[in-house]
């Protein structure tokens, strides 16, 4: 059962770390993947720019490189989003590799919902059977988690996240309002640079409020954001992704 | 009201600015969320309600040709008169046509946003008719020489000291800022526009083809006078707000107001058949019903943004939007605004007259989520920018089209990708603070800008 990282061009080329942490807590929960070379950008900055005929040549890429894989993790939620919401509509109904698409929907997992799913972990059942060798996350303080917009309301994601964290130990404080858009957006984080700011300093004003000095989130694009944003303040609180906080908590 | 969709940017700016109007949106749309949830969350079957409400407005618009004929037979039977008007200009002429036979001096107005898009007021005024706006809202507006910044609160930008302060130069009012004394001026200011007026003027919520009733759903009772006491009613209704049955009703007036105020049902809802009967004390002499088309055609054309025109215009997306609630209404330069306005303006005007709105969003969907409609909002964004793509810009600039395909084909190589990713890597290095395009810098005034890795992931997996 060949598994495969798609590991989204945004960790590939500015944040490499959240994808050896990925490879890394996969391979310790018995889901050792692999990452294919020939991976690139799943379109998504073209489709969300309205360049459709663009979007669908690089998802024409990704779903070619994919295919031998019986399973797809990808540590976004929006590039899961991507794959399996946006790619089935992108390609006229009769093209050749239609069917190829509908297969790579249904086997694509993003990050957390793959581990909890192999890990057997439910939202109600509290502790996760531990990563091994797995040492407890007391003494680390409390976290707060960002829920990316596009996991949350196109694949119904987040209590995966939260039930991970909760199985190694870890406190999570809620943000209030914490179905809030942090701002990033794509392109639209630049063209409506101080409207997307305002958000995002509005989310860096509600991760204040619960004292937690870690963020965790399953985007690296919202983890950008709002790092940039964090850090523009001279905030003491680092963004991760959950990839990063469960590889470092594995490896103790 | 003249559509200047194109100044998102310049016009959202203003209103960053703006540190009070910044305070009352926030704290009314925050009003306006608590109140949804509170009246749809004790609703055990809402979920059912909004696939019902759905229904019936999907209903309506797939046999749109039908109902609209089978609406225009009944209000006639009723006594009515319909006309059926193209574009803005034919429904304007044919107000002014009837306030002319009639004689009308003055026109009393209930809110109505058909007739905010076709610039009836101003018309009206040119052709020697005054028209006095009678719901509080939009009063206060007419009286301001202003625009609606929103489609259910028209007046949610200004501020009660505001409109004490207006009170006071236009009317001669004492100078008050109490919400309940501030109304009771107005209300004693349009008591006699409603007595003298001999036209009322109103749009309808919706418009019931097996019946052929008018429906206007309201809070302040100035739409059931509108209605009423006038000899002749004209009501303006855009041809998407047609629905096949009286009971089609039912759905959409449990999720309207809930979705809109919170409020169970609204305080006056009127259901108008026609003209005055023999047996009846009041009523119109004569009804107009003016079938408003004005680019509803042209939406209902494409098919992936036709469910734009389900909207009841109960402004739940609005104030769920992170982006309305801080680039204000009046940035969205016409009279739908918010989520939906950004579908249904470049929809009904065209997209190149519109052509920044369906990119004023971070397609949270948040919106799709408040919709009592369950609009699909998020995806007909992206579908208005693929529009805004394919209409204005490639045609526009071939070159930046040409150059965003070439990305494409770049990046879609694995090669291609790792070169631009490592030309990225030593334009950053080198160019350090000299060289800084233009979407970076943007990004970097509010914000750390991200490095890009020495390495790739692709390099590190490589190494393992």
């Amino acid at each position: 059962m060949p598994i495969a990282l798609f590991a989204t061009c945004v960790i590939d080329q500015l944040a490499p770390n959240i994808g050896l942490a990925a490879l890394d807590v996969l391979d310790r929960a018995g889901a050792k993947a692999a990452f294919p070379m020939g991976q690139t950008c799943c379109g998504q900055p073209f489709f969300n720019a309205g360049y459709r005929d663009e979007a669908a040549r690089l998802a024409r890429a990704t779903v070619t490189v994919l295919e031998p894989f019986d399973t797809v993790v990808v540590p976004s939620g929006s590039c899961t989003a991507m794959i399996r919401v946006h790619y089935p509509q992108l390609f006229p109904a009769d093209d050749p590799i239609q069917p190829a698409v509908d297969k790579l929907a249904k086997r694509t997992f993003e990050f957390s919902e793959f581990l909890a799913k192999k890990l057997g972990v439910t939202a109600d059942q509290g502790r996760a059977p531990p990563l091994e060798p797995n040492r407890p996350a007391a003494g680390d303080g409390p976290v707060t988690v960002h829920d990316g917009c596009h996991g949350l309301r196109e694949l119904g994601l987040g209590a995966a996240c939260r039930s991970l964290l909760g199985g190694i130990g870890t406190e999570v404080r809620e943000l209030a309002d914490r179905q809030q858009c942090c701002g990033f957006g794509g392109a639209f984080s630049v063209k409506f640079d101080r409207i997307s700011t305002s958000m995002g300093n509005a989310k860096a004003d509600a991760i204040g409020a619960t004292g937690a000095k870690t963020v965790v989130t399953c985007d690296p694009s919202c983890l950008l954001q709002i790092r940039g944003i964090l850090e523009r303040r001279g905030s003491d609180v680092t963004v991760v992704h959950l990839a990063e906080y469960l590889a470092q908590r594995a490896g103790r | 009201m003249k559509p200047r969709a194109d100044r998102f940017q310049e016009k959202s700016h203003e209103a960053l600015d703006l540190v009070v109007l910044q305070g009352s949106l926030q704290r009314t749309t925050e009003r306006f969320v608590a109140a949804r949830e509170t009246a749809s969350g004790e609703r055990a079957d809402w979920e059912d309600l909004r696939t019902r409400a759905r229904a019936a407005r999907a209903g309506g618009m797939a046999k749109l040709d039908l109902y609209l004929v089978q609406l225009e037979r009944n209000v006639l039977k009723n006594g009515g008169s319909v006309f059926w008007a193209q574009d803005a200009a034919e429904a304007r002429d044919y107000v002014i046509g009837v306030a002319k036979r009639r004689g009308v001096r003055l026109a009393i107005k209930s809110k109505s946003m058909a007739t905010e898009e076709i610039g009836l007021n101003e018309a009206l005024e040119a052709a020697g008719v005054k028209p006095v706006e009678t719901d509080l809202g939009e009063y206060i507006i007419q009286l301001a020489h202003d625009t609606p910044s929103h489609f259910l609160a028209p007046a949610i930008h200004w501020t009660k000291e505001a409109v004490g302060e207006l009170f006071t130069r236009e009317l001669g009012a004492v100078p008050t800022t109490d919400p309940a004394a501030l109304t009771a001026i107005a209300r004693v200011a349009l008591r006699h526009d409603f007595l003298s007026a001999t036209m009322g003027i109103t749009g309808a919520n919706f418009a019931v083809a097996d019946t052929g009733s008018i429906v206007v759903v309201e809070n302040e009772g100035n739409a059931r006078l509108t209605t009423s006491a006038p000899a002749v009613h004209v009501a303006i209704v855009g041809i998407d707000k047609v629905v096949a049955q009286f009971a089609d009703l039912e759905p959409l007036l449990m999720v309207l107001p809930r979705s809109a105020t919170g409020q169970r049902l609204s305080t006056y809802v009127s259901i108008l058949n026609g003209v005055r009967r023999s047996d009846e004390t009041d009523g119109p002499e004569e009804f107009h019903l003016v079938l408003l088309d004005n680019g509803r055609t042209q939406l209902l054309g494409d098919p992936e943004a036709r469910e734009s025109l389900y909207c009841v215009k109960c402004s739940a997306c609005l104030a769920v939007c992170p982006v309305f609630r801080r680039a204000g209404g009046h940035a969205y330069g016409w009279v739908y605004q918010g989520p939906i306005g950004s579908v249904l303006t470049p929809g009904l005007l065209g997209v190149e007259h519109a052509a920044t709105l369906p990119f004023a969003s971070s397609l949270c969907g948040a919106c799709r989520d408040a919709c009592p409609i369950k609009i699909d909002i998020p995806r007909m964004l992206v579908h208005m920018r693929q529009r805004v793509i394919e209409e204005v810009e490639r045609p526009k600039s071939p070159w930046s089209s040409w150059m965003m395909a070439l990305a494409a084909r770049v990046m879609a190589s694995p090669t291609g990708f790792s070169v631009l990713g490592r030309m990225g890597y030593w334009g950053q290095r080198l160019g350090g603070k000299w060289f800084v395009p233009g979407p970076m810098a943007a990004w970097a005034r509010g914000r750390a800008v991200p490095q890009i890795a020495r390495r790739p992931l692709r390099a590190l997996v490589r190494d393992r």
